[in-house]
């Protein structure tokens, strides 16, 4: 049970003057109840990424196999894989339409063919899941504040029960606290459900504390896929490609450099401030 | 499938077409389309193609790009054909039932159909070769002398730029709504004609949204850049006739010279 791409390539316009190689051979697996952040510059092909991650962009060659199946057999029936891979684009909020938020939730399991009573119970599930208020359900999306819209937006994905959740870039355009929100809710969803989620981002502050796994994208080609601290000890070759590593890693490293015993694999600030307080516990009780 | 539409797209290249003023290449554009509807004979339209081809040739931009407006005007361009093969009275080539094909409804849906594909492609010539700021420019420049009978050139052509600017915006808005609705589960091309129809609804209501979401934006951003209409209002690169602009007219008056002196000295004759 996985969602498996083997050497995917994509090219933007063929024959059009414009070509624009965005997916370089790439090659990875993404297994149930993962948690992984999805990393690269504007315009390294993340967002091309995740979009053959549910059929919406047709790969120019290479495969995409999900629970063993190839998604490009021409039997094979594109619902099933949108059924199970949820997709949030960005701004999911401008995609709102209907005059409640319930009932644009609704769309997704309506498209799903179920009974009204599931479509029904299902919106309500996936409202809870991302924190709404119950008096927001039946207000129209223009009296919500901008993370509000958000969440009902992902609600409206959610509720058709997706076993794999890609969110690109969540915390676009909102501010600390709607952000927090945001990805405190998704990490709940996540350790709840047992969803598999991707975070797609450019910010590797958003994604350090939250993701079990990164993958770090450039020029169409995934060049780091691994547990974010082994990522960040390569933060040199991460600036050469325009991202960076969280603050805290740069701190600690120079903290090394000033001779002070510091744990440098640290990436979030918790765990930074306990490495820095064993030190200096280890000092006064010499 | 919305990457079809090419209006209103500029092709960034070096070419002497590329560096002509505006308004020359507004005049041309007028010429051509005016010459293209003085066309009734073959010659005519031999030469109205030498002379199109030529500037697409000197425009340095593929021809490829031209051609992708075409498919916007298939369905027109088939429909006009048809009614002019059948509805034109004249000597019958083959007839039945009340259908009568004739050798003027040949003529006039061949030259109905040309002159559909070159008005095309003679605009997008403009379009692809000025940036939509030039072409302003040059609209608000050319027609100023209407400001006198207090039309509000500037307004207007403030209003066909940002129009022009959105076109693109508004399709990859589109095309990103279309997308999403995708991945909740639209379906877009099956069910009958009124199941497409309310199909539409999930990208029409949010497209309608955004569209005035940036209206709105955008008069903003103006107002706070003190935007006060085009009462003394100075440009940073004013619009001046080079030499080439005055050879380009000379061309053009040419150009339209001969078609006209072909259509009087012909008339209505097929070669």
């Amino acid at each position: 049970m996985a969602l498996i791409f083997d050497k995917v390539n994509y090219t933007y316009e063929i024959g059009s003057g414009f070509e624009k190689h965005a997916l370089k051979d790439v090659s990875c697996a993404i297994d149930k109840g993962e948690f992984i952040g999805l990393i690269g510059h504007t315009g390294s092909g993340k967002s091309t990424l995740i979009q053959h991650m549910n059929g919406i962009i047709k790969a120019t060659s290479g495969n995409i196999f999900f629970d063993g199946e190839d998604i490009y057999d021409k039997d094979y029936d594109m619902r099933k894989l949108r059924n199970k891979v949820g997709l949030v684009f960005q701004y999911p909020e401008h995609q709102l339409f209907e005059t409640d938020i319930f009932k644009d939730v609704c769309f997704g399991p309506r498209n799903q063919g179920l009974s009204e009573k599931d479509v029904q119970l299902r919106a309500f599930e996936a409202l809870r899941l991302v924190g709404l208020e119950e008096n927001l359900y039946y207000q129209s999306p223009f009296d919500l504040s901008g993370g509000q819209k958000r969440r009902a937006a992902i609600a409206g994905v959610l509720a058709m029960r997706p076993d794999y959740l890609i969110l690109d870039e969540p915390t676009a355009g909102l501010d600390p606290r709607g952000r927090d929100e945001i990805l405190g809710h998704i990490r709940k969803l996540h350790d709840e459900t047992g969803i598999a989620v991707i975070l797609v981002s450019h910010s590797m502050e958003d994604v350090a504390r939250y993701v079990d796994r990164i993958m770090v994208m450039n020029q169409g080609q995934l060049i780091f896929d691994d547990k974010p601290r082994n990522v960040f000890a390569h933060y040199k070759e991460l600036e050469q490609v325009g991202l960076a590593a969280p603050d805290v890693t740069y701190i600690m490293k120079e903290l090394r450099d000033a001779g002070l015993d510091v744990d440098t694999d640290a990436i979030t600030i918790e765990e930074a401030k306990e490495s820095i307080l064993r030190l200096y516990k280890g000092i006064k009780t010499c | 499938m919305l990457k079809d539409i090419t209006i209103g797209q500029y092709y960034q290249t070096q070419s002497p077409i590329h560096k002509l003023d505006p308004r020359v290449k507004l005049v041309g554009t007028m010429v051509f389309l005016i010459s293209l509807f003085l066309g009734r004979n073959i010659i005519m339209y031999v030469i109205a193609t030498l002379f199109l081809a030529a500037m697409i040739k000197i425009s340095n931009v593929p021809f490829k790009f031209m051609v992708r407006g075409l498919k916007s005007i298939v369905f027109i361009a088939v429909f006009s054909a048809v009614f002019n093969l059948f509805l034109t009275d004249g000597e019958p080539i083959v007839q039945f039932w009340i259908f009568r094909l004739t050798w003027e409804g040949v003529e006039m849906a061949s030259f109905m159909v040309i002159r559909l594909i070159y008005l095309i492609i003679g605009s997008s010539l403009m379009t692809l070769t000025t940036t939509p700021n030039d072409l302003t420019d040059g609209l608000e420049k050319g027609l100023g002398f209407l400001n006198k009978i207090r039309v509000p050139v500037h307004e207007i052509a403030m209003m066909m730029s940002i129009a022009l600017r959105f076109i693109p915006i508004l399709i990859e808005e589109t095309d990103k709504i279309m997308k999403a609705q995708m991945a909740r589960g639209a379906d877009f091309e099956h069910g009958s004609l009124m199941q497409r129809a309310k199909a539409m609804i999930p990208i029409l209501v949010p497209l309608f949204v955004s569209a005035f979401r940036r209206a709105n934006e955008l008069a903003t951003a103006m107002e706070a850049r003190c935007y006060h209409g085009g009462e003394g209002r100075t440009k940073m690169r004013p619009l001046k006739y080079k030499a080439c602009d005055h050879k380009a007219y000379l061309v053009l008056a040419l150009y339209l010279a001969l078609m006209i002196a072909i259509r009087v000295l012909r008339g209505g004759a097929l070669i």
